[in-house]
């Protein structure tokens, strides 16, 4: 690990102070020589690896007494940027009305993990890509820009399927981002430049420019995450394959959301995990069932509307199967819910 | 492999060697920042982020004053300053559990997290027993179940069984097998592992 200078913020604006830009020239955020840390359990991580080398690090948890509330009501869930993954899965109004949240971080990470790690950081947590988290590998575009992509073929079991172009098939490894995405979240930042609010959805960049992850400014702080409310998300399921039973991460996941009434298909949200590129949402699979009675052919019709775009190259062809296979089980779950 | 001084030493007084040596260790430091640094002479000059800094840490209700590069671990300071090898570094990435502590009661990976960022008490391996010696009873019940053969995984796994109770996570052999997946073990002693719980459990509550 390279030497940073530490420092420790006890409100927004010192954090913003402390991380603010030094130059004019744009950087993308994860390669700002200031970089926030909460739980650094990716931080540091990928520091001791040598692929992020910030050389400041503001500590945030100052802002936990802020920003690590969770508050409930008819219209919304507000969650702090720093509020803790264990706290958010066992937050009795998330497990009654949110229950694909909650399944989702319960199923994330490990219990000594989910205490450290905080919602913000999670969000912008890194693909698990072998080539970008070992900086031996000469060739990664995510890692070093122009070098090409070792994955494509190479080690690509764990790899997207969707979202993906010939720059970086990395998959977007977390477990709550998809759920956020299903649920139509948005994100809350404090910058240099004022508050903003972006949808979720558009947190995440697509691989275009693989290096630059995000459309937060360098120095741009999350402050939470706002859920709406709404008939689906009490009908709701986080399903999560993977290669053993706790503690890895997905290969396949699905985030459903489903208002049913008479059988019939109200509305649906769907968030997709271990496939994609980045926090996919499946708007062609909603599509496909809203308005439409629910029964396990329709499922199966979502399932290939979701997977209509994907792409395999090589050892993760299996994805393409078990990532609809997922959506449609999950699906099956979700309707046979007591609510 | 190169034969160390403290090899020779009989078990107690070795112990005292290492504490010795990384107390020695820290001491130059501490006289180091105490003379003005080079950025406070000349108030120009950038600051040196190889310059030590000054961390507090309360373990095992004990308080330690270091002077420490701000790169170090919690489980590099409590291994190599401060002499307590108890907790272990099995993989030194959050993947398998080994380093695990309780920071103010909470399961916490010591090698993900910094030194200089703890403000809370630590409890480690070391300050679980009771101070005549009486073994805690999570310790006592992986003796009696056996729960362990190379016994490197097992500091870990007994401060993450401890908490796995207090959490309210050890209901029944299944969610004590979900919440203890953060500690792996490489000589696969997990079902003596779910016993040794079950057997603390209701000491514990006792
Ligand atoms: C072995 C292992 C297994 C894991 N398994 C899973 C899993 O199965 N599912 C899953 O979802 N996750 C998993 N994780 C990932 C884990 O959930 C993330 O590492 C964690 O959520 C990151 O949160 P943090 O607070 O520790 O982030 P940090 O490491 O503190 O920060 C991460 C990044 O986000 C930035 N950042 C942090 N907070 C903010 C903020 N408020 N505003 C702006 N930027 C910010 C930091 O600058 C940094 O670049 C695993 C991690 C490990 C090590
Ligand atoms: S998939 Fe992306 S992260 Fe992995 S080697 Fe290719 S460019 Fe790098
Ligand atoms: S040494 Fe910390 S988790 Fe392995
Ligand atoms: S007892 Fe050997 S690793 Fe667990």
């Amino acid at each position: 690990m390279r030497p940073f200078l530490y420092e420790r913020a006890d409100d927004v604006q010192s954090a913003l102070r402390a991380a603010a830009p030094t130059s004019q020239t744009s950087i993308p955020p994860t390669e700002a020589s200031a970089q926030f840390i909460a739980g650094g359990t990716l931080l540091l991580d990928l520091m001791k690896l040598d692929t992020m080398r910030p050389q400041v690090l503001v500590d945030i948890n100052g802002l936990e007494r802020t920003h690590g509330q969770i508050a409930a009501t008819a219209q919304e869930l507000r969650l702090g940027a720093l509020v803790r993954m264990s706290q958010a899965a066992e937050h009795p109004d998330i497990l009654r009305d949110y229950p694909l949240i909650a399944q989702s971080l319960q199923q994330a990470a490990s219990a000594q993990l989910r205490n450290m790690a905080s919602l913000g950081g999670n969000v912008l947590q890194r693909t698990r890509c072998q080539y970008f988290r070992d900086p031996s590998w000469p060739a990664c575009n995510k890692r070093a820009p122009g070098t090409g992509c070792s994955a494509l073929e190479g080690v690509n079991r764990k790899h997207a399927v969707l979202g993906i172009n010939e720059h970086c098939i990395a998959e977007y490894p977390g477990d709550f981002g998809p759920t956020l995405a299903a649920l139509g979240a948005s994100v809350e930042t404090a910058g240099p430049g004022g508050a903003r609010s972006i949808p979720f959805e558009r947190l995440h960049n697509g691989p275009e420019v693989p290096n630059v992850e995000t459309v937060l400014a360098p120095g741009e702080l999350i402050t939470g995450f706002v859920v709406p409310a709404g008939p689906w998300t009490r009908r709701s399921v986080y399903l999560k394959v993977r290669d053993r039973q706790s503690y890895a991460f997905g290969l396949a996941t699905a985030a459903v959301a489903l208002d049913l009434s008479d059988g019939v298909v109200n509305e649906a949200r769907i968030g997709l995990g271990g496939v994609a590129y980045k926090p996919w949402r499946a708007h062609d699979a909603e599509a496909v069932l809203r308005g439409k009675p629910f029964d396990e052919a329709i499922a199966h019709a979502a399932a290939e509307a979701a997977f209509a775009g994907a792409r395999a190259h090589g050892e993760n062809e299996y994805k393409l199967d078990l990532g609809r296979r997922t959506l449609v089980r999950a699906l099956l779950q979700a309707a046979k819910l007591e609510i | 492999m190169p034969k160390r001084l403290s090899d020779d030493l009989p078990d107690a007084s070795r112990r005292q060697f290492l504490t010795g040596t990384a107390t020695a260790a820290a001491a130059p430091l501490i006289a180091k920042s105490l003379a003005p640094t080079p950025a406070e002479a000349q108030p120009s000059a950038p600051p040196d982020p190889r310059q030590p800094v000054g961390v507090t840490l309360r373990i095992n209700d004990q308080e330690h004053r270091l002077m420490l590069d701000s790169r170090t671990t919690v489980l590099d300071a409590l291994r190599e300053h401060i002499g307590l090898t108890g907790s272990k570094k099995g993989c030194d990435h959050g993947q398998c559990g080994a380093c695990t502590v309780l920071v103010n009661g909470k399961r916490t990976l010591s090698c993900l997290t910094l030194a200089v960022m703890v403000r809370e008490p630590v409890t480690t391996i070391e300050g679980l027993a009771s101070p005549d010696g009486t073994l805690h009873p999570m310790q006592q019940a992986f003796i009696d179940q056996d729960a362990f053969q190379c016994g490197y995984c097992t500091p870990g796994q007994i401060l993450s069984a401890v908490a796995c109770i207090t959490e309210g996570h050890a209901e029944t052999d299944g969610q004590i097998r979900e919440y203890m997946s953060g500690n792996l073990c490489r000589c696969a002693a997990y079902p003596h592992i779910v016993e040794a719980i079950k057997q603390a459990k209701t000491q514990m509550k006792a």
